[in-house]
């Protein structure tokens, strides 16, 4: 927290100071307006990527708004309508064709989906460039991560909730992972499903967990995240912490108020997203079969796999983990192995803090050891996504099994590299131009 | 937990006892709602067998009928198809159908009652995508230049032969499942019932 002070708001004898009297005498209303931005103070060196963490909550804020109005005219049906199509996917269309504007918000939600993952990607790729995950911010990057594990959970709830061919049978491959696991997992798959194959159980449930996760539980997160945040106080780009020099106030002397400076700034990254967001929205909605893919503008089908079926885009780096996985391993089939390997290439940045025992934070005072392995872990994660999306051949799984393997070694081999490579000293001061 | 003279063991002792009865009524209230998502009644007993009726099927074609929601392939395959299957032997994970996959009366070479027909569920047993028949052989197939014709899954790429047996491998781990199954007559068969009972 920085040097706020907790003195109530005293009124100046107009009719709104009254009324601000009032409410502060029983709610920390100028209290938490300090604490959290008037009187937070942030480096004053942020740069482009301190955008995605404000663009993430602006998103959600989109999701929220444009969801609840979808579930006024969707339906989580997937028995037959007279005219032999399910209602649930009859309904995504009655949205795109006759509800007035319709299509617009439904374009928004799911162009909205592949946003939110873009921004979140680029968020935790700064915390990666900059060291953002180090002590003692620990607790907000493990924070972040979880937010990062329930909203590929929503995504994936959501993306069943048009009954598509790609929803059917994305479902019927992420749920049937969970069969893979020895014992339980025949049983925890059929709980799972509530049925014996994917049905109206599976998309009512997960219609409701696509309500509960993002509209309950994500807010909350992102509230613990920023609690976290103010706490400790924010990272920057030279990875150093601006409260070891402080005025006489103990005003940090790199740190600006978070309000109006910040505010301000996040509002140009606002626009910016908006003008960019509208594009996509207005002129290419399926982002060329990346962001709603063709093959979920044909209902369900249980009887017929489409020929070639991948998930969404923001999925398919950890998907190619998945397929990566060819061989058995200690008497347990491959099958167990790729789902330990995708679940684990989410998992892996959970122990990012501890694995990480460089001197310096960011990248702009490490060594090249970090700027070379860190590039090639960049071009394997874009060309695992790229494989993902493909269909497999033997010449693809070579290649995305030398991803993997490179994937994983980095994060595994960061304790020895991360403390040899040559770093250059730290300032004592941000540096801004 | 250590008890001195500052605290009232009696109490603490009654507040330990009443948060673990707490806590152990709150999971069995758990119990409930986990329970719930189970398949219901409804869905158990959706499982009816299903009749298929095979007269139309030609040599070397292939029918689809629904049972408890999968797709359930029927396959008649020519005896150029049948001698073809154990040379295929050492190439596959479970040539000899040792694994359960399979009611007992179909753990053959063709595995199934009548060699001519196959009967599996057409679902990979992998991650549960419907594979797509290849019937064509050699290049022309798309996957290599000798395959002797069968399935290849869209999704992850396990193939199978046309007794739905599994290549090496490949990340599907089993056989294609053969569902219980019987012939009423020559031209009619039942999906899901067999003359064993079960």
């Amino acid at each position: 927290m920085a040097a706020g002070n907790l003195d109530k708001y005293k009124s100046d004898g107009t009719k709104l100071g009254n009324l601000l009297e009032w409410v502060d005498a029983r709610f920390p209303a100028t209290a938490m307006w300090r604490q959290h931005l008037s009187e937070y103070y942030a480096p004053k060196n942020f740069n482009f990527w301190y955008f995605f963490g404000s663009l993430a909550i602006l998103v959600l804020a989109i999701q929220i708004l444009t969801g609840v109005f979808l579930v006024m005219h969707y339906k989580p049906d997937a028995s037959l309508n007279a005219a032999g199509v399910p209602v649930a996917f009859a309904s995504v269309e009655y949205i795109m064709r006759d509800v007035p504007w319709g299509w617009l918000i439904r374009y928004l939600h799911s162009t909205g989906a592949s946003a939110f993952f873009i921004v979140v990607y680029l968020h935790m790729f700064r915390g990666l460039l900059y060291g953002s995950y180090r002590k003692p911010r620990e607790l907000l990057w493990l924070v972040g991560v979880v937010i990062f594990l329930v909203l590929m959970a929503t995504a994936f709830f959501g993306y069943l909730l048009p009954w598509g061919q790609m929803s059917y049978w994305g479902a019927q491959v992420i749920v049937n992972l969970f069969s893979a696991i020895p014992f339980v997992g025949p049983d925890l798959s059929v709980w799972l499903r509530g049925d014996y194959v994917i049905g109206d159980a599976t998309l009512n449930r997960f219609f409701s967990l696509h309500y509960l996760l993002p509209v309950l539980i994500l807010p909350a997160l992102v509230v613990v995240h920023l609690i976290a945040l103010h706490e400790v106080g924010s990272n920057n780009p030279d990875g150093i912490e601006i409260k070891k020099k402080k005025d006489e106030r103990g005003i940090p002397l790199d740190g600006i108020p978070f309000h109006p400076y910040y505010t301000v700034k996040d509002i140009v990254g606002v626009v910016g997203f908006l003008m960019l967001f509208s594009v996509i929205v207005f002129f290419i909605p399926e982002g060329g079969g990346y962001f709603l893919e063709y093959n979920n503008f044909i209902p369900a089908d249980p009887l017929k796999t489409p020929s070639h079926i991948a998930p969404v885009w923001y999925f398919t780096p950890f998907y190619s983990l998945l397929r990566a996985v060819t061989y058995p391993l200690f008497g347990i089939d491959a099958k167990f192995w790729g789902v330990v390997a995708m679940g684990a290439g989410v998992v892996i940045f959970f122990f990012l803090p501890w694995l990480d025992r460089s001197p310096s934070k960011s990248i702009r005072y490490r060594g090249p050891i970090f700027k070379i392995f860190l590039a090639i872990w960049v071009v394997c994660f874009f060309i695992l996504g790229y494989l993902g999306v493909l269909a497999p051949t033997p010449g693809r799984t070579l290649v995305s099994q030398i991803c993997t393997v490179i994937y994983f070694a980095f994060f595994l081999t960061m304790p020895v590299w991360s403390k040899l490579d040559k770093c250059q000293p730290e300032p004592d001061r941000v540096t801004a131009k | 937990m250590s008890c001195d003279e500052k605290v009232d063991c009696g109490r603490r002792r009654l507040l330990v006892a009443t948060a673990t009865a707490g806590g152990v009524a709150s999971v069995v209230a758990a119990v409930p709602f986990v329970a719930s998502w189970m398949p219901s009644e409804r869905a158990k007993s959706a499982g009816a067998p299903v009749e298929a009726d095979i007269s139309k099927l030609g040599p070397g074609e292939m029918m689809t009928v629904e049972w408890r929601g999968k797709p359930v392939w029927i396959i008649r395959r020519t005896q150029a198809t049948l001698d073809e299957l154990p040379k295929l032997d050492d190439k596959l994970a479970d040539p000899n159908s040792e694994k359960p996959m399979q009611p007992e009366y179909c753990k053959n070479q063709y595995r199934s009652i009548k060699p001519e027909y196959l009967v599996a569920v057409g679902i990979c047993t992998h991650l549960g995508c419907s594979p797509t028949e290849k019937f064509k052989t050699g290049p022309a197939s798309g996957i290599d230049a000798d395959w002797p014709g069968g399935f290849l899954c869209p999704c992850h790429g396990s193939t199978f032969d046309l007794a739905g047996r599994v290549y090496k491998n490949k990340p599907a781990p089993d056989n294609l499942e053969v569902p219980p199954h019987k012939y009423l007559s020559d031209a009619k068969l039942v999906i899901g019932e067999d003359t064993t009972g079960a």
